[in-house]
């Protein structure tokens, strides 16, 4: 019963990096944008609601009601802003970029509110569990955070294929100046996938900060987690980066079952064994 | 005499320092057919690129409806009422083909076409619309194709190459179809390689050659030795 524990423990933590990993393949799949500052943007999120909570009062989960509107306005802004300037054939401006703006928001975050580790409290909620069977507990607040990274990728799929916004993403992906003669201001497209992207982020940053311990140094760690399950999903499939955190969750909860040491090692040993024998992800988008 | 819809008044453009089109003008009426003939490389799809704005001029105007279209980008250009199909089809290959065509209409001007005109049209396309793009045949892309940029209800409609790639029979099939494109009143410039295609369908034909017009004139006074005298540039 415990292995069963494990492993379900897992698959709800993988909801999650499902989180960190759908936002990450919209932007590179809309536009080619490798986000180097994804997880720092994540930890962002998560002090923009630790804020919320202190002054407001107000629980977290209320405060994500707020952050998710606050971080695509970010999103929309950066985008606009500064990363559409980068854009072009050459893929590198864009990574330095990004790059760079990690080390702003590290900075900028340990400069406000120091190193010293933070955690949003979310209640009884955080410690209620129940039993799904003899011997098999699982907690509330990692169930939520499941389903709500499950209605997220849901969500994400109904805009990205049955949407005209979805619609514009995906022509704009297939032929930027093909589409700006459809009408489409390409700039704008490329804002609203920002603006999504980072709203995305900003659900998992609160879901972050509620389950753990966070400070200003763990955002480039989030960024690998969420390439990881992109990669193991497949580019371009939002059920496959779902599929990928989970694969990832169970890894990293087997890994730490065995030896605590082991958590993080293990999910990037199946990783790397992953990427050796199926490079294109378990979930490729077929083209064509 | 009324104002044209299209007014180019001696426009350049150039690719980096490649100086692509000298001092061309021409104009076209609400509801004429004006072709651009030429050779490859003569600049007739740099002509339909700066109209479209998807390449900025340098010098000489650009007038449409009347007004400087400045440097108004391709979306803009959109939004007044300029629509181009460009060279190769260029359809979205991960989008169906009824996305394909909605996508065109996504700019929202109102006007007659629709998917269902665009159906009635070509009512093949109405067969395979739920089929992703590259599926179709060269003919039935270069439907949608031309089907996707009427359903932005464009006044002046840009053909790039229409021809190119396709058996005879189906670029007559698609040229039969122009009259009622035109029917509401819909401007069209047609850039062919295909002469006498191109003749058929238009009032007036500009010849391009290395950048410069080297004819212009009624397509029904121009004798087949100017056209090919400018043509070749002999």
């Amino acid at each position: 019963m415990q292995w069963v524990n494990v492993i379900l423990q897992g698959v709800l933590i993988g909801g999650l990096y499902a989180m960190f990993a759908a936002g990450l393949s919209l932007i590179f799949g809309v536009m080619r944008l490798v986000n180097i500052a994804h997880g720092d943007l994540i930890v962002l999120a998560a002090y923009v609601a630790l804020m919320l909570t202190q002054t407001l009062g107000i629980d977290p989960l209320s405060a994500l009601l707020l952050v998710t509107p606050i971080m695509a306005a970010v999103g929309y802004a950066l985008q606009r802003g500064l990363l559409n300037r980068t854009l072009g054939d050459d893929l590198l401006p864009p990574l330095l970029v990004t790059f760079g703006l990690s080390i702003i928001i590290q900075n900028g975050l340990l400069e406000l509110f120091t190193a010293d580790s933070r955690k949003l409290q979310a209640g009884a909620i955080e410690i209620q569990t129940f039993q799904v069977a003899e011997g098999v507990w699982v907690g509330l607040l990692p169930l939520i955070q499941f389903a709500v990274a499950v209605v997220v990728i849901a969500a994400l799929q109904v805009v990205f294929y049955r949407t005209a916004l979805g619609r514009a993403f995906r022509a704009t992906s297939d032929d930027q100046s093909v589409a700006q003669l459809m009408g489409l201001d390409t700039r704008h497209v490329f804002a609203m996938a920002m603006a999504l992207s980072l709203a995305v982020i900003a659900i998992a940053g609160v879901f972050l900060a509620v389950r753990a311990n966070f400070d200003p140094a763990i955002g480039p760690a989030r960024l690998i987690f969420g390439f990881e399950a992109v990669i193991i999903g497949g580019l371009g499939s939002m059920w496959g980066t779902l599929a990928g955190g989970v694969i990832l969750g169970v890894s990293q909860a087997i890994g730490a079952q065995i030896d605590p040491g082991w958590q993080l090692l293990a999910g990037h040993i199946v990783f790397l064994a992953i990427l050796a024998v199926r490079p294109e992800g378990f979930f490729p988008k077929v083209s064509g | 005499m009324p104002e044209p819809l299209l007014d180019l008044r001696a426009i350049d453009a150039y690719y980096g320092d490649f100086q692509a089109l000298f001092g061309v003008s021409l104009s076209v009426n609400a509801g004429e057919v004006v072709a651009v003939i030429g050779a490859n490389g003569a600049g007739k799809s740099t002509l339909l690129k700066c109209i479209a704005g998807l390449l900025p001029t340098r010098h000489g105007d650009i007038m449409f409806g009347g007004a400087p279209v400045g440097t108004a980008p391709a979306f803009e250009m959109v939004a007044r009422g300029v629509a181009l199909v460009p060279e190769g089809r260029r359809l979205f290959p991960s989008l169906t083909v009824e996305e394909n065509l909605m996508i065109g209409g996504q700019a929202g001007r109102p006007g007659p076409w629709t998917l269902d005109r665009v159906y009635d049209l070509f009512p093949v396309l109405a067969e395979r619309r739920h089929l992703r793009a590259p599926s179709l045949s060269g003919g039935q892309q270069q439907m949608a194709a031309i089907g996707r940029a009427l359903m932005s209800n464009p006044h002046l409609l840009l053909c790039d190459e229409i021809s190119l790639g396709l058996a005879p029979i189906v670029v007559r099939d698609i040229y039969a179809q122009l009259p009622a494109i035109v029917a509401d009143g819909l401007s069209l410039i047609i850039v062919e390689q295909d002469i006498a295609q191109a003749l058929k369908a238009s009032s007036q034909v500009n010849c391009l050659q290395e950048g410069r017009i080297a004819l212009q004139g009624a397509a029904r006074e121009l004798t087949r030795e100017r056209i090919s005298a400018a043509y070749f540039g002999v």
